[in-house]
């Protein structure tokens, strides 16, 4: 889909500090980095979603949207839990989800991307659950049976994910003047992000050599196969002239995901004994 | 979350699993309260040291709440030693919620998830089945929104899962 080289993390920077970097030698560190990366692009998802609590553009999208993110927030809980449980430090998702930096969060880039107009919103939802749903039919296979028991719950609700943003996306492109320029605008803004939901980077490649993970490579022509699908009957042309932004999974983000994470972790790190 | 302590085993008091099953069958789903965990299909076992229940989405947030209500069923019919454990495999589907279950939904104004094969939607108020989806989602995750074209009420249907 994309045409120009991407733009990744410069030569001489590792995104994380040398000490921290996993060590993709060591099977269980390989699991870690992979429940990572699954929990926070759903909780970095799931929190985007709530943000649109009370403020989407009718009732019943509203409640579409809070309870896409309950669904995320919920996979996240499951995929948290385990890395922690896995990586054996005694912190739980709680505490991997609110008292870690920016640095150390290893969600794609897509997830963070500010939900925009609705249109905006619903163009990263489309293109996200559908990448997200291709994923779980393939990590119900996983050698971890932990992992493979969430996709398979999981991907039940992705799969509802996927049809009504696919829905928002035909309607709004194939709409009116106005819907068809926001929801162009929006896959104009969320494209460039879609080189890295297929990169198969160390940890990536490790999981899937082991079988814990899944490779995403298999089902890049899918992917783009129902996107464009989609896009024709929404009478959208894919973007072009795109450089891809890579770098996520190895902890270098946008200015965006900082702005999530303080509101998202204020309370407990605020009042760090609370219970709830 | 299971506590992680070794189970150690004791007896059950009473008649055993049956009266397990039927202090459960008093637990309501906390959001629609007319029906019953295990007309849900939320417990999956009953063995004498623990009873097995599983979510119905990731993330519903009633899951806590369900556990909490049935610790407490437990609790008070005497059954203080069994553990409560969630599992995720195989995953929760509508298919498991019972006939009674289904037609204690529809009497409450949920039309019940529509089984394999059929298409129709009948509006749980006037039985028509000239019916429309308003919206995927409705009042809880596990609902969609809809609207009755003949007697023009909304109501939510159960999402086939």
């Amino acid at each position: 889909m994309a045409s120009l080289p991407p733009i990744d993390l410069p030569s001489n920077a590792s995104g994380k500090g040398a000490f921290d970097a996993p060590a993709t030698s060591d099977e269980r560190h390989v699991l870690f980095d992979y429940l990572l990366r699954l929990g926070d692009d759903s909780l970095i998802l799931g929190q985007r979603l709530g943000e649109t609590c009370g403020h989407a553009p009718s009732v019943e999208v509203d409640l579409s949207l809070s309870n896409m993110g309950l669904d995320l927030i919920g996979q996240a809980t499951h995929f948290l839990n385990r890395a922690g449980e896995v990586e054996g430090k005694g912190r739980d998702g709680d505490s991997l989800a609110f008292r870690r930096d920016v640095l150390d969060f290893r969600n794609c880039w897509l997830v963070e991307q500010p939900n925009g107009d609705f249109a905006q919103t619903m163009a990263r939802q489309f293109l996200f659950s559908t990448w997200q749903k291709l994923l779980l039919e393939r990590l119900m296979a996983s050698s971890d049976a932990f992992l493979a028991s969430v996709a398979a719950k999981a991907v039940k609700e992705v799969a509802y994910h996927h049809e009504l943003s696919a829905e928002w996306v035909i309607r709004l492109g194939d709409g009116t003047e106005e819907s068809h320029r926001r929801m162009t605008d929006g896959l104009e803004w969320m494209w460039r992000f879609i080189p890295e939901l297929f990169e198969m980077d160390e940890i990536a490649q490790r999981a899937a050599q082991c079988g814990i993970g899944a490779d995403v490579g298999l089902f890049r022509a899918d992917y783009d196969r129902i996107v464009s699908d989609v896009l024709a009957q929404a009478t959208i042309q894919p973007p072009a002239n795109q450089r891809p932004i890579l770098g996520g999974r190895r902890g270098h983000h946008g200015e965006h995901l900082g702005h999530i994470l303080a509101v998202m972790q204020f309370l407990p790190r605020t009042y760090p004994d609370a219970t709830w | 979350m299971v506590a992680g302590k070794a189970y150690v085993a004791t007896e059950v008091p009473g008649d055993g699993l049956e009266r397990v099953w039927s202090v459960l069958a008093t637990v309501a789903d906390p959001e629609i309260p007319v029906i019953s965990v295990v007309e849900l299909g939320i417990v999956r076992e009953v063995h004498a040291d623990r009873v097995v229940i599983t979510p119905t989405y990731t993330g519903c947030p009633a899951t806590q709440v369900i556990e909490r209500d049935i610790r407490a069923a437990l609790d008070e019919a005497g059954f203080r030693d069994l553990h409560i454990v969630t599992t995720l495999a195989p995953p929760w589907t509508t298919d498991w919620i019972s006939a009674e279950g289904r037609r204690k939904l529809h009497a409450y104004g949920i039309a019940p998830p529509i089984p394999a094969g059929e298409r129709d939607v009948k509006c749980p108020q006037c039985g028509s089945i000239e019916t429309e989806e308003v919206s995927r989602f409705g009042s809880t995750p596990c609902k969609a929104q809809w609207r009755c074209r003949d007697c023009l009420e909304p109501f939510d249907l159960f999402k086939c899962h």
